[in-house]
């Protein structure tokens, strides 16, 4: 549109361009065509039949596909899945698809306006709610009554604490859980997953093996396992381990750790000191051990010190000796706490 | 060639009716004398590793050594290092031949360039020259051998076999190759890598060996079964289909959310912009800009 | 300017006649009286814009997953109790597991549509949090959180935290491998707190990790407690949106005053509604081609075990991402441990971020003391220091993301963890220093083009040589509506000290908070470049029709620069004067 006298620059200072207008509507081909429109009409009518199609085929395919024991595939894809969210999908989609298509070529158009209104309520509205709550303040007399009001609110307040009180035993205090696990003298140190034990022959250097307590693959006087369930994962989160084997030139022990290995071969905590993933990405070339979750690594060569990462403590050894019969095992408990750091651990 | 045959044999065989004699027979015999010769000649020829001299392999071994590995590991696997205490090549004395044939055989060795760490790539040698590299090491210094079929083959593990193996495998080795054996980073540039389409027999043989900075699991620890169940594992979950779907190359909510991003934000905001673009317009009459 | 349309009949509207909708409707108004509301929101308009639909993507996403997420509530069974796995996946036939990791291996393998739902789920979940993160983007950019819409900022900021905590309990519901070692680091996250940190940890596991109570407890949290919240806060946020009306970006017939787009009904309810099913639709394709979360393949949780790759989904990355890349610092006092590697980045940072996000509305008005209502949108480049300061903290948090992939940057990139880590721990620091510095020059840059083409005219392509070999770029003045549009913005006005003197001559010193303030605004408006005045488009125009009288000759010719090979013929009256408004 063009109108002239919007030609003519505006006078004020705020407006150097006087506004135009809404534009004037122009219509789509659509509302000129009636051939545009009945195509239009037939192409949104086409999409939601599609739709329907597709659901159909969805509620098929839910009976067809087999899951379970034998499941079917498509093309190296469980069918089942591929086959009720793809047509599901398309069955949705259309609909929306559709619907767009109704309101962008076929619905009216025309832009309107609407004015706004302030969003602060009206000075009389708010005359009025201020004076409704000066009376009904005024008649409860609060303020006048501090010593009810006082007390209200001390009551209130007290009411906090059963809040708090009832939780209490959502769990037990931690005393001194943290710094102790189950290993102890004589424990044997058993392969992951098959409990066998593990004679220092058995290791060759640049072994790594993932242990455990021996404990756990020893049953009960009633026939069942000590550890299982949940109080085996709850030893198993502090009493992991791992055993590497290096050439004993390699290790520099610290002082009083001389003794902790066997032949070149050391066992050290398997949970980091970090945040606690357990870890066992050892590099038998360097003696570095890698945890995959925030990339901390040990040297193992030299007592589990840290060298990279943003854990702050060495990983704790197990001092291990060979037992009566020749196997790994520990000579007593980790001397300090296992895993993730906390305010009390010393 | 038919037509001499036919006119030699109608000449010699007179009393033969030629209508009782195929027209295949020629071509037919002619088979039969090839084949024979053939099979005569394999069943008589010595076969080929068995009936060789072991000392043969060694020598034929040590020749394809001192062309493509002594430059590194030493004109005898002693190994060699550099000036500055690093290692050229380790020595090989004791890696035995099991090392070899896993090394050689998936192609990361001979290394094409030095590196931190040496990637699966194409193989140069055949498998007798593989044999033959790995009968000379083994000679070096004793050292784990090639394994036997009997050992690496899981076509008919029991699904217990692959459930444990499958136990071991997470306990074991998904901390560096990733729950998927789609592989894991190292530090300094170094990495696990994937251990989808590797041969049983060289994952047996890797996990005895212990290559690069790959852990050894002897057999005294992870015994034979063991292993021979992890590699069930390993080729049982390699054929299961992909139930939900495509896996995004196995690698966790890293490129999960990469695909959330680019393909669902992605299309989800270009339908948008669909939505409120405007439709054509019926020409404009000419009046405004 | 033409009457506003209130209408988009020709006809005067009249009530239909009743028919059995009506009946029910009147029904319903009898008890409830509807029609009062109704009648004013069924006409509601709405500004039409893609941008303004980043928001729907969140909010259907939404209704995606209280669907799909009722679906596996029928299924899944939140316990931590021991069982033997006997369904049919069979590489973990026979394994000891909870029961939750087996109720969602069921729903995977035995549940028809299960694995589905599960993905949608998930999918929908993804979708949920990274839409949240685009419209805020959105939001923020155009300066859409300005007065009266602070608070529904507020809402929306608690919707993006509470959606994260969401998508947190959910993944870790399964009790698989990865989300297992997420939980346990979750844990050594509260044991690094001081003074409480393993007074948290026992009472939320209910003694040592991993205990039997965080799976059940986490079930309550995902399911009950956090979505009345958020549909809560979901229901808060479209009432303000309702009652505010939406912005819309300035144009032509567009004020402060108003709203010009589309009714509700029909337009936008089938629109709005239409990307409903859009949104459903993706998240099903998705959910059917695209495997998410194959915790078949992670195994059950178990402390001694853990996967290369460990990271939690995409929305924690960024904090995983801070964890990784500190130094390992602790401080041993008086026999406690201070963990700071843990404690600064994942409570202190994240804690720190949050609040400024929630802040920035109330930061930018105490800066430019601006208290007006504002209706209107502001193009980003229109705002160099809000949206420099955005892409700041994106540079930030992008930085720190990727720093929660590097063990995966470093494999598909053949790249060294330890560089990796060694690059983002200084990136962090000097990348949003340097996005800062470059997006607002670039800001103003592009207000200075736009300064250019409201005074000079655009160009227009057209090269004219005059007589004496020059060449030249013929310009059009911009159309009045895009003019306009450019010029429909407020004037900035930095904030100025009193600058009153008393009787004695000595300048009023203004409080602390004043300089400050004056200062701060200063440095957020300072560059910016003003919409012309008056007198400056004068000056402009004159100095076009300056230009015109030089190419005068040249009227009457062709006008597409062919003037002078004879290859087009002059159009009867046709010429470039005639082009302009």
């Amino acid at each position: 549109m063009s109108d002239v006298h919007s030609k003519e620059i505006a006078r004020t200072e705020a407006d150097p361009i006087a506004d135009p207008g809404v534009e004037s509507h122009l219509p789509r081909p659509t509302d000129v065509d009636p051939a545009a429109e009945r195509r239009a009409e037939r192409q949104v009518a086409m999409l939601f039949g599609l739709s329907a199609v597709f659901t159909v085929l969805c509620c098929v395919s839910y009976f067809v596909f087999a899951v379970g024991d034998n499941p079917d595939t498509i093309g190296g894809l469980g069918a089942s899945n591929v086959a009720i969210g793809g047509f599901l999908g398309l069955a949705l989609l259309f609909i929306g698809i559709g619907a767009i298509q109704w309101a962008r070529k076929l619905m009216g158009d025309h832009e309107m306006i609407e004015m706004r209104h302030p969003s602060v309520s009206s000075d009389e509205d708010r005359d009025e709610a201020l004076a409704a709550f000066d009376a009904g303040v005024t008649e409860s007399g609060i303020g006048r009554r501090p010593l009810i009001r006082n007390s209200l609110i001390g009551a209130m307040a007290a009411l906090g604490l059963p809040a708090v009180i009832f939780l209490r035993d959502l769990g037990p205090l931690p005393g001194n859980k943290l710094a102790h696990t189950v290993w102890k003298k004589n424990m044997r140190v058993v392969q992951d997953v098959t409990g066998v034990p593990i004679r220092p022959s058995d290791m060759q250097i640049g072994q790594l093996v993932n242990t455990e307590p021996g404990v756990f693959y020893k049953d009960g006087p009633d026939g069942e396992p000590l550890y299982h369930g949940t109080e085996l994962l709850q030893a198993k989160t502090k009493a992991a381990t791992i055993l590497v084997r290096m050439h004993p030139d390699d290790i520099t022990p610290s002082r009083g750790r001389a003794d902790w290995g066997v032949d070149g071969i050391l066992c050290f905590s398997k949970i980091c000191t970090h945040v606690g993933c357990p870890i066992s990405l050892w590099e038998q070339q360097t003696h570095h051990l890698l945890c995959p979750c925030h990339q901390s690594t040990f040297d193992l060569a030299d007592n589990g010190k840290v060298i990279f990462g943003p854990a702050a403590r060495p990983l704790p050894q197990l001092p291990i000796m060979v037992d009566s019969a020749g196997y790994l095992a520990a000579q007593s408990d980790f001397t300090e706490p296992v895993g993730p750091s906390y305010w009390e651990r010393g | 060639m038919l037509r001499i045959f036919q006119r030699t044999t109608g000449r010699v065989a007179g009393s033969i009716s030629r209508r009782r004699r195929s027209r295949f027979a020629a071509p037919a015999v002619l088979l039969i004398g090839l084949l024979a010769m053939g099979g005569v000649y394999a069943a008589f020829t010595p076969a080929d590793a068995a009936k060789q001299d072991d000392a043969t392999e060694v020598a034929k071994g040590k020749a394809l050594f001192l062309v493509g590995c002594s430059s590194c590991h030493g004109m005898n696997g002693e190994g060699i290092t550099t000036k500055r205490g690093k290692q050229l090549g380790p020595p090989l004395v004791g890696v035995g031949a099991a090392a070899v044939d896993f090394q050689v055989g998936t192609g990361r060795m001979p290394m094409a360039q030095p590196g931190v760490q040496v990637p699966r790539k194409r193989v140069l040698y055949s498998d007798e020259e593989i044999s033959q590299l790995g009968a000379y090491v083994a000679s070096l210094g004793p050292g784990p051998e090639v394994p036997a079929k009997s050992e690496y083959d899981v076509a008919k593990a029991s699904n217990e076999s692959v459930v444990r193996g499958g136990e071991i495998f997470r306990t074991n080795c998904t901390a560096c190759h990733n729950f998927a054996g789609s592989g894991g980073a190292l530090p300094q540039g170094k990495y696990a890598p994937k251990l989808t389409g590797v041969t049983e027999k060289h994952i047996y043989e890797a996990l005895l060996t212990g290559p690069q900075q790959m852990p050894v699991f002897s057999d005294a620890v992870l015994t034979p079964e063991d292993k021979a169940d992890v590699i069930a594992y390993l080729k049982k979950t390699e054929k299961t289909p992909g139930y939900g779907g495509f896996s995004m190359g196995a690698l966790g909510p890293v490129s999960e959310g990469m695909f959330a991003w680019l393909v669902g934000i992605g299309v989800l905001v270009g339908f948008a912009v669909w939505i409120a673009a405007h439709t054509a317009r019926v020409k404009k009459t000419g009046e405004d800009a | 300017m033409k009457t506003p349309f209130t209408s988009n009949g020709t006809k005067a509207a009249v009530a239909p006649k009743p028919n059995r909708v009506g009946a029910a409707a009147a029904w319903a108004d009898e008890r409830l009286g509807l029609a009062t509301m109704a009648k004013k929101q069924i006409r509601k308009v709405f500004p039409d814009h893609w941008s303004f639909m980043l928001g729907e993507i969140a909010l259907w996403s939404f209704v995606v997953l209280l669907l799909t997420g009722t679906f596996l509530t029928l299924w899944f069974r939140p316990s931590m109790g021991e069982t033997v796995y006997n369904g049919s996946y069979d590489q973990l036939r026979g394994l000891e597991m909870s029961e939750a990791y087996a109720s969602t291996l069921d729903i995977s393998f035995d549940v028809r549509a299960g694995l589905l739902m599960r993905q949608m789920h998930h999918w929908s979940a993804m979708l949920f949090i990274a839409a949240m993160l685009v419209h805020l983007m959105r939001v923020y950019f155009t300066g859409a959180f300005r007065k009266p819409r602070e608070l529904n900022w507020v809402i929306g900021s608690l919707l993006l935290l509470l959606g994260t905590l969401e998508g947190f309990t959910g993944y870790s519901l399964p009790d698989d491998l990865l989300s297992g070692t997420g939980i346990r680091a979750a844990d050594g996250f509260m044991k690094s707190m001081p003074v409480v940190g393993t007074y948290m940890s026992f009472f939320l596991f209910g003694g040592e990790f991993p205990g039997d109570s965080i799976i059940p407890r986490l079930y309550t949290v995902h399911v009950l407690l956090i979505p009345g919240v958020l549909l809560a806060l979901i229901a808060a946020h479209m009432l303000l949106l309702v009652y505010h009306k939406h912005t819309q970006w300035p144009g032509p017939g567009r004020t402060n005053d108003n709203v010009v787009g589309y009714p509700m009904l029909p337009v936008y309810a089938a629109k709005a509604g239409g990307f409903f099913f859009i949104v459903f639709g993706v998240t099903a394709l998705m959910g059917a081609f695209l495997s998410i979360n194959p915790v078949w393949r992670y195994g059950s949780y178990n402390p001694s075990e853990v996967t290369a790759g460990s990271q939690p989904d995409w929305y924690m990355g960024w904090p995983d991402g801070a964890l990784r890349i500190m130094p390992g610092w602790e401080t041993h006092l008086f026999g406690f441990t201070l963990s700071w590697n843990v404690f600064l980045p994942i409570i202190v940072l994240p804690g720190l971020m949050f609040t400024i996000l929630l802040m920035l509305p109330f930061v930018e008005s105490w800066i430019t003391g601006d208290k007006r209502n504002h209706h209107l949108l502001q193009r980003p480049r229109n705002a160099p220091t809000r949206t420099a300061l955005m892409v700041a903290l994106m540079t930030f948090y992008g930085l720190m993301w990727a720093a929660g992939g590097n063990d995966l940057i470093a494999i598909t990139f053949q790249l060294s963890i330890n560089q990796i880590t060694h690059f983002m721990r200084a990136a962090v620091f000097l990348g949003p220093v340097i996005a800062f510095i470059v997006t607002r020059r670039w800001c103003i840059s592009l207000q200075r083009k736009d300064q250019d083409d409201l005074l000079h005219g655009y160009e227009t392509g057209v090269i004219m040589r005059d007589p004496l070999g020059g060449y030249t770029e013929r310009h059009l003045p911009l159309p009045t509506a895009a003019a306009y549009t450019l010029t429909a913005r407020d004037r900035d006005e930095i904030r100025q000290l009193d600058p009153s003197t008393d009787e004695h001559g000595v300048a009023a010193k203004g409080t602390g908070k004043a300089r400050l303030q004056a200062r701060l605004s200063r440095w957020w408006y300072g560059h910016n470049v003003q919409k012309p005045t008056v007198a400056e488009l004068e000056e402009a125009h004159h100095h076009v029709e300056e230009e015109d009288a030089h190419d005068a000759p040249l009227v009457g010719h062709a006008a597409d620069g062919h003037q002078f090979d004879g290859r087009h013929d002059v159009v009867e009256g046709d010429d470039l004067a005639h082009h302009r408004d």
